[in-house]
């Protein structure tokens, strides 16, 4: 056991957002989190304020979780500052307030993007994520009408590239974490996944044209070379994708 | 009543391509005028809803998320069978079938899965070709590993992210029919009532979560892909949002809900840490391939850090009972040996609850960067959670409840009792048995969407004109009024309790008296406790807000109401099944602390029918005929 005590807890402030819907004026609000322990991920500290916040006839705070194991991408929290909170490699819902200290002050804001409109106090729309995967983000096969698994040979370091990509969980924190609201890190992982891959090839030159005119379209900005988005991103997905799809792009072009 | 479930006869290897052959087809320049809403966008509904679409069918597609790419079927971490028998280890369609026949403990129907054992190699194929970055060898050729009790290496995988990115592969094809226009896509909807027309399925209402509206949507056909239920013990390894609310709804509409005691506890997930908590996490079974499961055999040493109990002082209690299988026993029996162990008194960790999961013989064996290779992700996401390295120190593991073969009746069509409605994946019942294999739910979920519902809905669709019935008539408006005034009662009752406070009161009493042992009195107990707890909950709970906003409590009150039903019926059910088998354990009948089935009593589906709210369930009986896997005591010894 880690040297802990189950009895300590900590008392925090927190600076919450609040908006009542999408057309609403939004504000920051106070409140006391009470009676945390460090074992408390940072979404069950957020439901003990609630419970007090219900039980006292106040509304709570409404945020996007559902897995809470770091996987579905739903969480979307940015926290002092930093989307997801700033731990490396991790999700808000994974975060543990054994990061915190008694008697600290936490900001807790939505995800901040002109593509992003807030839904509700920390829930925003991301249906824009979608509109760029629908764009191209796939290959165009049709079900039964495929080869055996084993027909296509994929080597080892391609197939590892692919995967390095794939682990996109589409939360959004690149964008959110970008100055220029880009969501570029999010367009190329997908863009460089399909790239490396035989099956993806025919269609690579169109589809990063698609892919990148509908992240246009959506409102996100260009990606300006910052990285933050890299440093953010719970999943560690890698800049040097933004680079494999501006080749693909300019390939597209020349070809 | 006795059920048919309308499985083809015939030697079993020609049941499927004879019942293909036998369906009838719906014209290629007609399948435009049939609708079709499918609810729910993980596996099943992901690509049912993409193979429809491109099929030529309308279809609308529901999912209460803020994006079809985020169903629970993401979280699934180890695998994917297929009979593909790449490795020339013995592998075979005639194999995974008998594995998942046993497996299930005879309680699923043979030509249910031997037809999902033939079309396993088929999503394999699809899977690639969408780019889902399986596991390559150097070779450039598709890597295998062996899973959860299987002697033969059939399973594919993506590092510890197979459900990822087997979803996001379906998500990408939904997607690109989304673009094309078949598949309308509805974000932030619950759905919260099927709507039937003079006994058949015509369409659903749901609630748009963001606005609050009430909405009517109708079809030719609905197909729930709606997942499972075992958040009816509060924790589980489900994501927050998965509840019984859609198939609980289709009930109370006529559709009998089969086996809903058999419940799937999961051998290895992170124990529970404080009464706070939201959910249990899992961790891939694939880490029993390497790790060893043991606790301390003296009562004494519990107290002690686990290497200063030497080898001799430890029971690796799985391979001492089981020699054969050792760590890598099914489920169900590696869940109930870790809780004898705890019952025993020799649990470690807070509460005494947990065993270690010990992977330093790996270490010794392999080297820890081979073993961090393989697990990496799964050691990081442990530590997060604990604050404990678990490369150097043995991981402490509880069993948790994780998924569930019952759900509701479908015969071999996936056709619900009520004509229309087709239940696909998690959400039905048909071919896990009592107990589910290791890397077999993410094969049902994409077999039932890509490669039987396309056929089998065209059966029934080529039967009906379509059309016929729009939200004009008037079950729609009758459905939207009652949906309103269900919500605006669970708003008005303004008591002293909140949703979450009765939520895991319910899980407490599902977790200890229908848990991962049952007996009778403690079922008993539980019939009598949650109708009270029930009616507690219509009296004292408290729901804030409104019901014409996005509001979190309103969505959580009313999938707690749900389960405050259905958990009444899974005691029933689990006391009505006199006998133990898979994941349903009655201590009374067990030998020696093995499951004792009766197959001369309980060799049947047991399908409850909805009577009314004051009247109890009617139970139907489908007989189960083995002619190819012949009736046996499954052992693992």
């Amino acid at each position: 056991m880690s040297s802990h005590n189950e009895h300590k807890t900590m008392t925090l402030t927190l600076i919450v957002w609040r908006q009542k819907n999408a057309t609403a004026q939004g504000k920051f609000d106070t409140y006391t989190a009470k009676g945390i322990t460090e074992h408390h991920s940072f979404l069950e500290m957020l439901d003990v304020v609630n419970e007090d916040l219900i039980k006292g006839g106040k509304e709570p705070i409404m945020f996007d979780h559902d897995c809470r194991e770091g996987i579905c991408g739903m969480c979307s929290q940015v926290v002092n500052g930093v989307p997801h909170g700033g731990q490396e490699r991790t999700t808000v819902c994974q975060l543990h307030m054994r990061k915190f200290k008694d008697g600290d002050t936490i900001y807790i804001e939505p995800w901040r993007a002109r593509a992003f409109p807030i839904v509700r106090d920390l829930i925003v729309d991301r249906s824009a994520l979608d509109t760029i995967i629908q764009a191209g983000g796939y290959t165009s096969c049709h079900t039964g009408g495929v080869p055996d698994g084993n027909a296509i040979l994929v080597s080892k370091p391609d197939a590892d590239y692919a995967m390095d990509a794939a682990e996109c969980i589409g939360c959004g924190a690149c964008a959110a974490a970008c100055p220029n609201s880009a969501a570029m890190l999010f367009t190329s992982a997908k863009v460089a996944q399909l790239a490396a891959l035989p099956q993806g090839k025919p269609e690579a030159a169109v589809r990063v044209k698609k892919m990148l005119d509908a992240h246009k379209e959506c409102g996100f900005g260009n990606c300006s070379n910052h990285y933050e988005c890299q440093a953010a991103c719970p999943k560690g997905i890698n800049v040097k994708f933004i680079a494999k799809l501006n080749r693909e792009y300019l390939k597209a072009h020349l070809g | 009543m006795i059920l048919d479930g309308k499985c083809p006869t015939g030697p079993i290897e020609k049941t499927w391509d004879k019942h293909r052959f036998d369906l009838k087809l719906v014209n290629p320049a007609n399948k435009r005028k049939y609708n079709i809403i499918v609810v729910g966008t993980g596996l099943a509904g992901g690509a049912a809803a993409a193979s429809l679409g491109e099929l030529g069918y309308n279809v609308q597609a529901f999912c209460y998320q803020d994006t079809p790419r985020r169903a629970h079927s993401i979280a699934a971490q180890g695998g994917i069978n297929a009979a593909k028998a790449y490795p020339n280890d013995g592998d075979s369609i005639y194999r995974l079938f008998y594995d998942t026949i046993k497996g299930g403990d005879f309680r699923a129907r043979e030509a249910d899965v031997w037809r999902l054992a033939q079309v396993s190699n088929n999503i394999i194929d699809q899977c690639v070709a969408q780019g889902v970055p399986f596991a390559r060898d150097y070779a450039g050729y598709l890597d295998n590993r062996s899973f959860g009790g299987a002697q033969v290496s059939r399973t594919f995988f993506a590092r510890g992210q197979t459900g990822q990115q087997l979803l996001l592969g379906a998500y990408s094809a939904l997607s690109r029919q989304i673009a094309a226009g078949t598949v309308k896509m509805y974000n932030r909807r619950e759905m919260l009532d099927l709507v039937v027309v003079d006994g058949v399925a015509k369409g659903i209402t749901c609630r748009n979560l963001i606005t609050g509206e009430l909405e009517s949507y109708a079809a030719d056909a609905v197909c729930l892909c709606t997942g499972g239920y075992v958040n009816v013990f509060y924790l589980s390894t489900n994501a927050m949002g998965c509840s019984v609310t859609a198939n609980w709804k289709a009930y109370k509409k006529g559709a009998y809900f089969a086996n809903p005691c058999y419940t799937q506890i999961h051998p290895t997930c992170i124990p529970q840490a404080g009464d706070y908590q939201s959910k249990l996490t899992l961790m891939s079974e694939s880490l029993r391939n390497d790790g060893r499961c043991w606790v301390p055999k003296n009562k004494a040493d519990l107290a002690k850090h686990p290497d200063e109990i030497p080898e001799e002082a430890r029971d690796y209690y799985l391979e001492r009972k089981y020699p054969s299988f050792g760590n890598l026993a099914p489920r169900d029996i590696a869940s109930r040996a870790a809780k004898e162990q705890c019952d025993d008194g020799r649990g470690v960790g807070p509460g005494g609850r947990g065993v270690y999961l010990d992977f330093s013989t790996a270490i010794k064996r392999v080297g820890a960067d081979t073993i961090k290779e393989r697990y990496g992700n799964l050691f990081e996401m442990y530590e997060k959670i604990t604050d404990e390295n678990g490369y150097k120190r043995p991981m402490r593991m509880y069993p948790a409840p994780h998924y569930s073969m019952g759900g509701l009746w479908v015969d071999y069509n996936l056709q619900s009792n009520i004509p229309g409605l087709f239940v696909l994946g998690e959400a039905n019942f048909s071919v896990h048995g009592a107990n589910r294999l290791g890397a077999s739910a993410l094969m049902q979920g994409l077999a039932d969407g890509y490669f039987v519902i396309p056929y089998t809905i065209g059966g029934y669709l080529a039967g009906i004109k379509p059309g016929t019935v729009t939200t004009a008539d008037p079950e729609f408006k009758k459905s939207t009024n009652e949906v309103k005034a269900y919500s605006q009662k669970l708003l008005s009752i303004n008591g002293k309790k909140t949703v979450s406070e009765f939520m895991r009161e319910l899980g407490g009493l599902m977790w200890e008296n229908c848990g991962m042992a049952r007996t009778e009195s403690s079922l008993k107990d539980n019939l009598k406790k949650i109708p009270a707890l029930r009616e507690e909950f219509w009296k004292n709970v408290k729901v804030s807000g409104t019901g014409g906003e996005l509001n979190q409590d309103l969505e959580n009150a009313g999938r707690t109401a749900d389960f405050l039903e259905f958990g009444e019926l899974m005691c029933r059910d689990a006391l009505h099944r006199k006998e133990s088998c898979g994941g349903h354990f009655r201590e009374e009948y067990q030998d020696q602390g093995e499951a004792e089935r009766d197959d001369v009593n309980f060799c049947y589906v047991g399908a409850w029918e909805f009577k009314g709210e004051k009247a109890e369930p009617e139970l139907h009986k489908e007989p189960l005929k083995f002619d190819n896997v012949h009736l046996a005591v499954r052992s693992y010894k």
